[in-house]
């Protein structure tokens, strides 16, 4: 089995998100990185089917040049090479990102089985690019997975839907997007770490064609401007708590 | 518990910033010294505001090289102890090189001279008995510490603030200060955004914010906050049956300057072996804008990866095991200074706002309790003169110096530290006016206050074929290191013919008005109403009695009096005397440092010299020690003082600071057939200083010695009231638990026959090996150490009590691992050159 | 210029709220015709599903075709955009007609939200969750027969179907546990507490990550998002990550040691103090009230 994991670096918030001046994009001065957490389960995902059934794993990105942090990060938890995608810093839109990932998932000597996405990324959300690169590549995709089993080349993946799970089972090679939850990702070990300063790393630059939907500029949601009303301190609080249960009709 | 409906105190004694282990742990011991009406401030949430307190590794080993950071450890220990939230684990450093296991050895020479013990050097095999998991192979040996172990710093300030608040303390946390008040230089009040505070006095206790909010009312905290990485990793399938929380030593990797300890079932490693990564107080995020804690910033794991093989190296089993994860990893900021020493004390730009800064959780309730007595008492039980934040001349607060230090001394942290290593980074700010000439003269510059003073001139090598064998040598690269012979050969010279001494590195200010004469009357210990034209030397003391300084006062007018002390505390012992001048405002305190030059010229030929070229009296009739005059020499006035330092006939010179060289030059054209040399501080630091056993500030003299000890204590108490005269006066009645004494090497020669020679701070022992200790608790260890060349001798100063004190007691001085036969010679102020001083006074 | 809606049903809250943002950039866009709704018969299966919306397109042209921004609303608009290779505009909160127009979209899971140009020459657009109020029902939306597609899959069964218990998207209550409850076991006055009043059982990232509860428990950006009637947090600090999943309950009932945390900002009501020592005493207060 050959598995690609894609995964995209994005900041590390905290309670709070500020913008840059030219409100293009979030303030990270001061925050670390990361990938998607639905990205990171790709990548677990990946690790441990490729460790059950063999082969390697492949994680690829499209970002800035610092990307290669999240790739490392990626090949020190278990991918086995990397395909780095080095953007110009600017916004991809979902149609380019899927371009220029399947350009190179197609120049890659050897195709995938099974190429994994988060759901969508923690940052922008779009939602797509998994079934778009499906679709150029001429593969079936299913989203929202909580569950991949692999067998006689398929995969049996579960989509979670309100109230269970849709059973979706895909001939191979598939494109699948995964959540959060389908699996625990491992910490770094320290010698995963080493070993992934040394691992392959393919670097090569896309040209960005035109956006299509042009991400002009980033604000933050209006505050709801609410006024708690402490209802007490300690375990004093608890009649006061249960009487605005009762308002509620929630008792 | 805060709410933001409580309200502020619209006026309070004391208000404390930051709710940290300093903070915690001030508000405590104030409140125990009987302070009332104080609250303690912070912009985070409680217990856990955010600050450097939140993330550090909590772990304490006791010895240090520096007496002061050791107290402040040993007193921290005892208070953690008393809270119940310190683990002793013991801890190891480990060696992995032949220096550093003699560095080791130095330690076990602190840890004796401070008192902690036991501790021991152990052999790699007894390492890996106490860390199992540790690759021995890597090691030369260790340096045990049993009773090292890790602390719960946030408990351990959560109680310290429980108790305070049981006795008054308001607290209001996610209450930041937004500025101050300062009206003629006091500060007023506190604005917050929860409303102002008056207050009579602040403390910023706010540890890497503290430069901003200084700079806030107007004052400097000179901190680089600095970061420390470090991760934990985990879980160890060894640790999982870990009974206690921490089972196996803390081990200090420290030739790799990192740290190993397991915790729990994980093992957190840290490094302070990257590149200096510095930020500035301002640009520290906010809690809202950060993804874990202010001071918790971001990992770099590039500067990390080194420290992952070295760890893994180390401790294979544990490291290199694949099921065991980086669970957390960060960019730790903690406060770092420019000497690497805390900012305690009163600032000296703001009356009323105090520092307590550059604190590290192992001296965090010791420094704690010891603002809280320099804020109550006026002096402080373990005296913190060199933490003392009065210390620093203006350039050294600057941003490039602070940051320059800072990032220098951060991968010294686990260095071995040569006692008199010299700084490489940002040299050259403060030159004295004779700095041409003295590099002409291939001077060996060390810094001294900030300026460049020579240590010895390379071009003097001429006078060691000169004096040959009288000329000793050392042998051990530790102890030529930081030194040459010249200095020996320099001070042979001027013993036999004359030398210049640049002198400019002196710290002088003039107390004038109606007002001065009581103004030094109350400072100083002697008798200051003297006449215009003597030179006064003086002990300053603190109310209990002990060295605050020891400084020369020449009364140059009725109403006016210059003060000369060494640069080194210059700016503390300034303000001593501005923080005592007369409520009514009757008396000034001018600083002349910059303004004046000081040129010592001194040897047997100084008279001839002077008087060549001086229109005046310098007769010994004409011109008596301990006075000054105004001489001309060519075109210059100059106020010559006739002192010695060095124990030869000579004086000091004074002219302002451009006139400096042309005094050089006159001096140097006048001694030429007198075979004038020019002589570094080695000279008239040590050699010339310790063959008259003239004490020092900072070695033999600080707050925990009385006059009386130091054998100072010579003439009539004078009438006039002092600081410190009543405690004074009862030392002079009981007798002293130790007296200063100088004693001699009898055989320098180690056990592999190499002559080894003391550098300071070790242990004196009894015959049969054991450590001194006076009826007050001190041990006896080397004040100073330094050759006598004029006596052939090697000399050490170091207090002894009455049943050692003894002209010809016979002990022993511990020095990297051995012990050296030493004799008391001189058991008061007797020197062992020229006793009677009739050199000085021909 | 026409506009169309694809519902998942007649009365289908988030398909409804689609209509609405359908009339407004109907009505924003000059003629104000009334958008035609549709849903898609047939056994789902996304890329046929995709593939349908891709030929009503070639069949009627319209301006745009607007859908719900749920996991289906979503998943077919992909399938139908990478099909006709047009841009998306998933989870869209407003639209400013132009040339091109103008959408402001979600990001970060609500925390931020982007002005984007959508330059297509068919508009496809998701709309956010709750962006718009929902139309009256009543309108009775075409049935459009499914389309075929090569990769079509469908789903081949239905497991892991709820035991019976409240599952998290349907509770009226969610009592949820934050870093705060401090381990696997202090769940249990949790669970005591939501087994009270019915509700179920969240938890926030931190402790997902640390194992101590099933990532299905986890309410946020990553995990599931919630719209109960009253959403209770224990321990919770109030990280956008977890906003992001319980800003749809219509109230809030934060309970917290540190008063000042941020969760008390998002809060209706509040409670400080440590929840260890408050969720038993409100237990025992409901006992008290349900035996009187």
């Amino acid at each position: 089995m050959h598995v690609y994991a894609c995964v995209k670096r994005v900041p590390m918030t905290g309670g709070q998100i500020t913008l840059t001046d030219d409100q293009r994009a979030i303030s990270t001065r001061h925050l670390g990185f990361t990938v998607s957490p639905h990205e990171e389960c790709a990548v677990e995902e990946a690790v441990q089917i490729v460790e059950r059934e063999g082969g390697s794993v492949t994680v690829l990105t499209l970002g800035p040049a610092e990307s290669e942090e999240q790739l490392r990060d990626m090949m020190a938890i278990g991918a086995d090479q990397a395909v780095h995608l080095v953007s110009d810093g600017e916004e991809w839109d979902p149609q380019a990102t899927a371009a220029a990932i399947v350009a190179a998932i197609r120049s890659d000597p050897q195709p995938p089985d099974l190429i994994l996405f988060g759901n969508e990324s923690a940052d922008a959300g779009n939602y797509q690019v998994a079934v778009r690169v499906a679709h150029q590549l001429g593969l079936p995709c299913v989203t929202g997975v909580k569950a991949i089993n692999i067998s006689g080349g398929r995969a049996r993946c579960e989509q979670e839907v309100p109230g269970g799970r849709d059973v979706y089972d895909a001939p191979l090679p598939a494109v699948v997007a995964v959540k959060e939850g389908i699996n625990l990702p491992r910490y770094p070990s320290v010698p995963g770490r080493l070993r992934a300063k040394r691992k392959p790393l393919a670097a090569s630059q896309p040209q960005r064609p035109p956006a299509r939907l042009e991400m002009l500029r980033l604000e933050l949601p209006p505050e709801a401007g609410k006024q708690v009303r402490i209802l007490g301190q300690g375990p004093d609080a608890a009649p006061a708590v249960v009487e605005i249960l009762s308002e509620l009709g929630v008792l | 518990m805060s709410s933001p409906s409580t309200p502020l105190p619209a006026s309070q004694s004391i208000v404390i910033i930051g709710a940290g282990i300093v903070g915690n742990s001030l508000a405590y011991h104030l409140t125990r010294l009987g302070e009332h009406d104080i609250t303690l401030i912070d912009k985070g949430p409680l217990p856990n505001p955010g600050g450097s307190t939140g993330h550090a590794s909590n772990f304490i080993f006791p010895v240090d090289h520096s007496k002061e950071m050791t107290q402040l450890t040993l007193e921290s220990l005892r208070q953690y102890k008393d809270l119940d939230v310190f683990i002793q684990s013991g801890g190891i450093e480990v060696a992995r090189t032949p220096e550093r296991m003699q560095e080791l050895q130095r330690r076990v020479s602190s840890a004796i001279s401070w008192g902690i013990e036991p501790v021991s050097i152990i052999t790699p095999e007894e390492i890996r008995e106490l860390v199992p998991f540790i690759n021995e192979k890597l090691l030369l040996g260790g340096f045990y510490t049993p009773g090292a172990g890790v602390v719960d710093s946030l408990r351990a300030a959560t109680i310290m603030r429980e108790r305070a608040q049981a006795a008054g303390l308001t607290v209001s946390a996610n209450t930041e200060v937004i500025g101050f008040d300062v009206e003629h230089g006091r500060i007023r009040r506190v604005r917050t955004t929860r409303g102002d505070i008056e207050a009579q006095r602040v403390v910023i206790a706010t540890g890497c914010w503290s430069p901003k909010l200084a700079r806030m009312a107007g004052a400097c905290i000179p901190i680089a906050p600095s970061v420390h990485q470090m991760i934990d990793i985990g879980p160890v399938p060894r640790f999982a049956n870990a009974k206690g929380m921490i089972e196996f030593p803390i081990v200090r990797d420290v030739d790799t300057n990192m740290y190993e300890r397991q915790e729990g079932t994980g093992l957190e490693i840290g490094s302070y072996a990257h590149r200096p990564i510095m930020m500035e107080a301002e640009d520290i995020p906010s809690i809202e804008a950060s993804a874990l804690s202010p001071t918790e910033l971001p990992f770099t794991q590039g500067d990390f990866d080194p420290q992952m093989e070295i760890a893994l190296e180390l401790m294979p089993e544990i490291v290199g095991d694949e099921s065991v994860g980086v669970k957390y990893a960060i960019n730790g900021l903690l406060s770092v200074t420019y000497d690497g020493l805390p900012l305690l004390g009163e600032t000296p730009e703001v009356r009323g706002l105090w520092s307590a800064a550059a604190i590290w959780i192992k001296e965090g309730p010791g420094a704690g309790k010891t603002v809280a007595e320099l804020m109550v008492h006026g002096e402080s039980e373990i005296d913190v003169f060199e933490s003392n934040i009065a210390r620093a001349y203006p350039s050294m607060k600057t941003r490039q110096h602070v940051f320059a230090r800072a990032g220098e001394g951060f991968n010294k942290m686990y260095g071995i530290v040569h006692p008199s290593e010299q700084w490489e980074t940002d040299r050259g700010v403060r030159l004295s006016p004779f700095n041409e000439r003295e590099r002409a003269l291939g001077a060996v510059f060390y810094e001294a206050a900030g300026w460049e003073r020579p240590a010895w001139y390379q071009s003097n090598a001429g006078l060691l074929d000169e004096y040959g064998d009288r000329v000793s040598r050392r042998e051990s690269e530790w102890e030529a290191r930081w030194w040459s012979p010249i200095i020996n050969a320099e001070h042979l010279a001027m013993r036999d013919r004359a030398a210049i001494v640049d002198l400019t590195a002196f710290a002088i200010f003039d107390v004038g008005g109606p007002g001065a004469l009581d103004a030094v009357q109350r400072v100083a210990m002697r008798q200051m109403d003297v006449p215009v034209g003597r030179v006064v030397y003086t002990p300053l003391l603190t109310p209990s009695g002990t060295f605050k300084q020891d400084l020369t006062i020449m009364r140059m007018a009725d109403d006016v009096f210059r003060v000369v002390t060494g640069g080194a505390y210059g700016m503390s012992d300034l303000k001593w005397f501005k923080d005592h001048l007369p409520q009514d405002g009757s008396a000034q305190v001018h600083d002349q440092t910059s303004a004046i030059t000081t040129l010592g010229l001194w040897g047997p030929r100084a008279r001839d010299i002077l008087a060549s070229i001086a229109r005046g009296d310098v007769s010994h009739e004409g011109f008596p020690f301990a006075n000054w005059r105004a001489l001309e020499l060519g075109p210059l006035e100059v106020i010559a003082s006739r002192i010695s330092y060095v124990g030869d006939l000579g004086w000091e010179l004074y002219v302002p600071i451009e006139q400096g060289q042309r005094l050089w030059d006159l001096l140097f054209e006048a001694g030429r057939e007198h075979g004038l040399i020019a002589a570094g501080s080695g000279v008239y630091g040590t050699t010339g200083r310790l063959e008259k056993g003239y004490r020092a500030y900072g070695a033999e003299l600080d707050g925990e010695y009385n006059v009386v000890e130091a054998g100072m204590a010579w003439g009539a108490v004078k009438e006039q009231d002092f600081i410190g005269k009543a405690a004074h006066v009862a030392h002079r009645q009981e007798e002293p638990a130790a007296v200063m004494c100088t004693l001699t090497v009898d055989d320098h020669t180690s056990a592999s026959g190499v002559k080894r020679y003391m550098l300071g701070k070790e242990p004196i022992l009894t015959l049969d090996g054991q450590p001194i200790t006076d009826r007050k608790s001190r041990r006896s260890y080397v004040t100073s150490a330094g050759s006598g060349p004029s006596l052939g001798k090697y000399i050490l100063m170091s207090y002894l009590p009455p049943e050692h004190a003894k002209l010809g007691e016979r002990l022993l001085v511990q020095y990297m691992g051995e012990r050296y036969p030493v004799t008391v010679a001189s058991i008061d102020a007797t020197a062992l050159f020229d006793p009677y001083n009739s050199r000085i006074r021909s | 210029m026409s506009v169309l809606v694809l519902m998942e049903g007649a009365d289908d809250e988030l398909s409804l709220q689609a209509l609405t943002f359908a009339r407004e950039l109907a009505q924003a866009s000059g003629d104000g015709a009334e958008p035609s709704a549709f849903t898609i018969d047939g056994p789902y299966a996304p890329a046929a599903f995709g593939q349908t919306v891709a030929d009503l397109i070639g069949a009627r042209a319209p301006r745009a075709v607007i859908a719900p921004g749920s996991e289906r609303g979503n998943e077919v608009m992909a399938h139908a955009a990478a099909i006709l290779d047009e841009p998306l505009s998933a989870n869209t909160t407003a639209f400013e007609p132009g040339d091109p127009p103008t959408v402001t979209r979600v990001r970060w899971g609500g925390s931020l939200l982007e002005q984007a140009l959508l330059r297509a020459r068919t508009l496809l657009i998701t709309v956010a969750p709750h962006a718009v109020a929902a139309q009256a029902p009543g309108v009775m939306p075409e049935a459009v027969p499914a389309s075929g597609h090569a990769l079509a899959l469908a789903p081949t069964e239905r497991v892991g179907a709820s035991s019976g218990g409240v599952t998290l998207e349907e509770a009226s209550v969610v009592v949820s546990g934050g870093r705060g409850v401090g381990s696997a076991e202090g769940f249990a006055i949790i669970e005591e507490l939501a087994g009270l009043l019915h509700g179920a059982v969240g938890c926030s990232r931190a402790v997902t990550s640390a194992g101590w509860r099933p990532h299905t428990d986890q309410v946020g950006q990553t995990g599931t998002k919630v719209a109960p009637e009253l959403y209770i947090a224990c321990g919770i600090s109030g990280a956008t990550q977890h906003m992001a999943g319980c800003k749809g309950a219509k109230k809030l009932l934060a309970i917290n040691a540190d008063g000042e945390a941020s969760i008390f900002a998002h809060a209706d009501y509040g409670v400080v103090g440590d929840l260890h020592a408050v969720l038993p005493g409100i237990a025992a207060e409901i006992r008290k009230a349900r035996g009187a």
